[in-house]
C-alpha cells in the first residue's frame, strides 16, 4: 500500500482504534501524521524504496544470517525456536515497546532480542548498538515493513505518559523541548533541512549523515546534543519512555525499517 | 574608526575577565532592556560575524537573513532583514537576552541566561550562549538591518 493510502486508512480508522484516546489532546491529529520519508528528496526516497539501492539491506542480510546461526550454550538459532522470521516476526517491531508480563517491565525490540539471546540461547548479550545487535534488529524490524504501528497496550500507559513529559520538557543550554521542533515547527527548515514530525517508524535505519546504520536511541542522542543537553546514559530508561511515547504518538503509521534518512 | 572600536572592545575584554562565565545584570523596561549589558559598546562588524556563524550565534539555524548561504538557512523564525526597523535597540536586546520574557512559549533560545535551565551539557554548563559583549555586538549589527 502507498504511504498515502495507509495514511488515509489511519485517518479514517485511527480515531476509532486509538488507544488512550483521551490523552491525545495537543497531539498532531492522526490525519496529519507525516513520516519523515515524506519530507525527503525524491532521490533519498527512491533509495529507501528499492532494496537494491537501500544500504540498510546490508544489515538486514547480515541479520538473516544471525537469525539462522546457532549460538550460546543452548546451541540454538533464533530460527530453531521461532521458525521462519517472515511469519514469526511479522508485526513484532510494530508493537514494541511492549509490556513483558513475565518480567513485569516494558521492553523495546532490542531488549526483547537480548532477552532471547541471554535466557534462551544462553549466549552472552550482544554489545548494545553493536553491528550484530543492529543487524538482528534490522532483520526482525524488516518483517514489519508496511505494517501499521500498533501501540495498544494499556500496561504501557505510565511509560507513555512519562515519555510525553520528557518530550514536552525544555532541556539544554538552548532551552528547547522536542515539541518545539517536531510538533510545532515540522515542515519548516532548521539550517536548510526540513524538520520532520519526529516519528520512530523507520528505525533502525540508514542515515546518510552518519554514513551508517543506527538506532532510534542514537537519533535521540543527536537531538539532545543539538539542544546542548546532556544525553541520557546509554540504555537509560528515558530512551525507552521516549520510544514508547513516540510509538504511541505514531499509532497507525506504517513501519519503514530499514528506512533511509538524510 | 573601526580600529578604535576594536581597541575599545579589547580594553573592555581586559577590564572584565569574568565576562565569558557570567551573566550581566540588566533591567527590563516595558518590552526592552534600554541599557547596554555591562556598559559594553557593540561593534556591527563583529556582530555580523556572530549572527552569521551557525556555531556561535546559531541565528541562521532558525532565521533567514542577508547572508550568502541562503539555502542552508532556517525558516522557523522571521527574516532578520528589517529587524532594525521593526524594533528599537532595547527591544532587540531583550529578545536576544531572553526571548521567553516576551513570549513564554518561544522556541528562540535565551542567549544570555544560565538560570532555570535543565540538564545542560557539560561543556556549556554555567555559561550563557552569548556573553555580554557578543550580545551588544549582535544588537548593534541587527540595528543596521533596516530594510
Ligand atoms: C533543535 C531542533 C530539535 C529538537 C529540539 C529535537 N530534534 Fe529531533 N530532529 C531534529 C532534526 C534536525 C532531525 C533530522 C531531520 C528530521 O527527521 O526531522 C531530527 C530527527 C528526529 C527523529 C527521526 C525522525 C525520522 O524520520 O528519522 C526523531 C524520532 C526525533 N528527532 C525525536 C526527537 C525527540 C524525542 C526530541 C527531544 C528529546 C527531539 N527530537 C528534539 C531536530 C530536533
Ligand atoms: C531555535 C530557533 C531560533 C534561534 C536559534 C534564533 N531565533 Fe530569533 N526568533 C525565533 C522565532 C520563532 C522568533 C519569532 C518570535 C517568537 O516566536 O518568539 C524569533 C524572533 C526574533 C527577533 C524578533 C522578530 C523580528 O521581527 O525579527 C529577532 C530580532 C531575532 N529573533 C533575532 C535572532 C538572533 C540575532 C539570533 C541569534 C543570536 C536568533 N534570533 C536565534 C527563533 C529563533
Amino acid at each position: 500500500m502507498t504511504v498515502l493510502g495507509s495514511r488515509i486508512l489511519a485517518g479514517l480508522f485511527g480515531v476509532a482504534l486509538a488507544p488512550l484516546a483521551e490523552l491525545r489532546a495537543g497531539e498532531i491529529p492522526f490525519a496529519e501524521l507525516r513520516s519523515g520519508s515524506e519530507l525527503m528528496s525524491p532521490d533519498t526516497r527512491a533509495m529507501q524504496d528499492a532494496d537494491s539501492a537501500n544500504p540498510g539491506m546490508l544489515w538486514v542480510i547480515e541479520g538473516e544470517a544471525l537469525w539462522n546461526a546457532k549460538a550460546g550454550a543452548a546451541n540454538l538459532a533464533c530460527a530453531d525456536c521461532h521458525g521462519a522470521a517472515e511469519l514469526a516476526m511479522r508485526g513484532v517491531a510494530a508493537r514494541h515497546p511492549a509490556f513483558d508480563a513475565k518480567r513485569n517491565q516494558a521492553v523495546n525490540l532490542a531488549g526483547s532480542i537480548e532477552w532471547c539471546r541471554v535466557e534462551r540461547q544462553k549466549a552472552p548479550a550482544l554489545t548494545a548498538e553493536g553491528p550484530e545487535a543492529l543487524a538482528l534488529e534490522a532483520y526482525v524490524a524488516r518483517q514489519s515493513r508496511g505494517l501499521s504501528i500498533a501501540s495498544t497496550d494499556a500496561a504501557l500507559r505510565p511509560l507513555i505518559e512519562s515519555g510525553r513529559e520528557l518530550y514536552l520538557r525544555r532541556q539544554g543550554q538552548l532551552d528547547l523541548s522536542c515539541a518545539h521542533c517536531h510538533t510545532e515547527n515540522w515542515g519548516r527548515k532548521l539550517a536548510g533541512l526540513a524538520l520532520s514530525q519526529g516519528h520512530p517508524n523507520g528505525y533502525p535505519l540508514y542515515r546518510l549523515e552518519w554514513q551508517s546504520f543506527g538506532s532510534l536511541e542514537r537519533r535521540l542522542r543527536n537531538c539532545l546534543t543539538g539542544m546542548r543537553a546532556e544525553p541520557y546514559p546509554a540504555g537509560a530508561s528515558e530512551y525507552l519512555a521516549l520510544e514508547a511515547y513516540l510509538k504511541w504518538r505514531a499509532h497507525g503509521m506504517p513501519m519503514e525499517s530499514p528506512a533511509v534518512r538524510p | 574608526m573601526r580600529r578604535a572600536a576594536a581597541l575599545a572592545g579589547a580594553l573592555l575584554l581586559a577590564a572584565a575577565p569574568a565576562r565569558a562565565e557570567s551573566v550581566a545584570p540588566y533591567a527590563i523596561v516595558g518590552d526592552a532592556i534600554p541599557m547596554p549589558l555591562a556598559g559594553a559598546k557593540g561593534d556591527a562588524k563583529r556582530g555580523q560575524a556572530i549572527v552569521g556563524d551557525r556555531q556561535v550565534g546559531l541565528c541562521l539555524l532558525c532565521h533567514p537573513g542577508p547572508f550568502a548561504n541562503e539555502r542552508a538557512q532556517g525558516t522557523i523564525g522571521p527574516d532578520l532583514r528589517g529587524a532594525g526597523a521593526r524594533w528599537s535597540e532595547g527591544q532587540l536586546r531583550l529578545r536576544l537576552v531572553d526571548s521567553q520574557k516576551v513570549n513564554p512559549e518561544t522556541i528562540m533560545p535565551p542567549f544570555h541566561r544560565t538560570q532555570g535551565l535543565s540538564r545542560v551539557a557539560g561543556a556549556f554548563r554555567g555559561r550563557p550562549i552569548l556573553d555580554a559583549q557578543q550580545i551588544e555586538d549582535a544588537v548593534t549589527y541587527l540595528q543596521t538591518l533596516t530594510d
